[in-house]
């Protein structure tokens, strides 16, 4: 996740103060990645350092102003504004596709392939207990979704994203039940791994 | 739980050890096999499974359109094995609306006749099943189509006026399977937001349905395989106590 173009986007838009950057973040996203304001000031600073905002003391309208003998108050009192070498930045950065080998490694998939080859586990189990979890998180999404209102377009859009993911894990998931299947036909309705041969192998279902 | 006490609180669907065999000795098919299953008003359940699993079976049984093998099925608490021909039309006329991939409309009627038809079939006065197939139709948004054939309507609204006709008048009980099968993705939602406003006010829905996107606006989601439930969302999962000893 890009906080640092994130935060540019939002400057795009108008100059503002830090900790308005960080409430503007959670509102566009809804709150599916919640910064700390700690976050948004390291990287304002790496920001300005760079040369993509330039930092004002005083309200965004106006700009400049004079400072404050209080730092912990300067620092809020600062407002933040791109510059052009910034929105240069924001421009490649909606240019380029995000590259899918950059994201996070699946773990499920390395679950589900380690469980193959470990022995005494139940794969189908496994297979089923993630999919009811996955669905139960789709059931959440959908709940917020109902709530979410017609103008929080960009929420709304995050949302989807989250279900059209969990979406495709489910179709993954009875993509490979069914190979399993194929490969090593279970008995029927065998949902839950055996207690003895079970017990020290790591928990099936992420916390 | 069912208890004698009150129309509103038994489940207005109920499924008992429910099987259902086609043929018999070696080549038999178990397509149902003890299930258990219960809905109650405002209750949306959704069912998943693999192609084969027994959906379709599982629905035709719970709308009396086909026979149990063994087990029970109670609609609004009135067992569909004890009925008579006749009566069984009339619960199905009266209490379960059916939903199809493929609408299933009549193409000779307009909206409102098709809506109204099986209030007319029940022996309602033609202008009080049309003043209920008119609010049905305004419950799901269409009553502008009311005088439209079905060739004059596009899916999304086809699938509203057979949503409309599954719950007009008294009928309760929604039984839809895979009623966005032959919709694009934005129309099978605004469906699927329809079929749960409709639950919500008080409708009982069972829905078949193979995308988890869909399944995922019902309460429960049951899955299906090899004619028996192996999971539901409403339950708890077993599986952390099973293992917490082992995973610390
Ligand atoms: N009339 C029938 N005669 C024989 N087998 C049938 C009949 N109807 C359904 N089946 C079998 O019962 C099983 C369940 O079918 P169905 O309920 O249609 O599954 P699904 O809707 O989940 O795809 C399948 O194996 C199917 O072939
Ligand atoms: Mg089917």
């Amino acid at each position: 996740m890009s906080i640092r173009h994130g935060l540019l986007a939002l400057l795009h838009r108008q100059p503002m103060y830090g900790y308005q950057l960080r409430s503007e973040f959670e509102a566009t996203t809804g709150s599916t990645w919640p910064l700390n304001v700690g976050q948004v000031y390291t990287t304002l600073g790496r920001l300005e350092r760079d040369g993509c905002v330039s930092a004002n003391a005083g309200s965004p309208a106006h700009g400049g102003g004079g400072g404050s003998e209080d730092p912990q108050g300067e620092e809020l009192q600062k407002t933040y504004a791109i510059t052009d070498l910034g929105r240069t930045e924001l421009t490649l950065w909606f240019a380029t596709p995000v590259s899918r080998a950059r994201r996070p490694r699946d773990e499920l998939a390395i679950k589900l392939a380690m469980a193959l080859v470990a022995p005494a586990v139940d794969v189908a189990a496994v297979v089923q207990f993630q999919r009811t979890d996955t669905l139960r998180a789709l059931q959440d999404y959908t709940r917020l979704k109902t709530k979410a209102e017609d103008g929080e377009l960009s929420w709304l859009l995050v949302l989807d994203s989250l279900i059209f993911a969990a979406e495709a894990e489910v179709r993954w998931l009875d993509h490979c039940e069914a190979r399993l299947a194929r490969h090593r036909p279970t008995r029927v309705g065998m949902v839950v791994p055996p207690v003895t041969t079970t017990q020290n192998l790591p928990k099936p279902v992420p916390s | 739980m069912t208890t004698a006490s009150g129309r509103d609180s038994q489940p207005v669907l109920q499924l008992r050890s429910l099987s259902r065999d086609h043929g018999t000795g070696a080549t038999a098919v178990h397509a149902l096999r003890g299930l258990s299953l219960s809905v109650d008003a405002g209750e949306l359940v959704a069912v998943m499974g693999p192609s084969g699993s027994g959906k379709s079976t599982l629905l035709a049984l719970a709308g009396g359109l086909d026979t149990a093998s063994s087990g029970q099925v109670l609609v609004e608490g009135a067992d569909l094995g004890g009925m008579s021909r006749r009566d069984l039309a009339r619960l199905r006329r009266r209490s379960v609306g059916y939903v199809f991939q493929d609408f299933n409309l009549l193409p000779a009627l307009t909206a409102i006749e098709n809506v109204s038809l099986p209030r007319e079939l029940d022996g309602t006065p033609a202008r009080t099943a049309r003043r209920e197939a008119l609010a049905a139709l305004t419950d799901v948004g269409v009553s502008e189509l009311a005088d439209r054939f079905p060739d004059a309507m596009s899916g999304g609204q086809q699938q509203r006026v057979a949503i409309a006709r599954a719950l007009v008048g008294p009928r309760r009980l929604l039984l839809a399977d895979e009623p966005t099968g032959a919709l694009d993705s934005e129309t099978g939602e605004s469906v699927l937001r329809l079929i749960r406003r409709r639950c919500d006010d008080g409708a009982a829905g069972l829905l078949v349905t193979h995308e988890a996107r869909h399944a995922a606006w019902a309460d429960r989601v049951v899955f299906l395989r090899d004619g028996t439930m192996i999971d539901d969302t409403g339950r708890v999962s077993t599986v952390d106590s099973l293992l917490a000893d082992g995973a610390g």
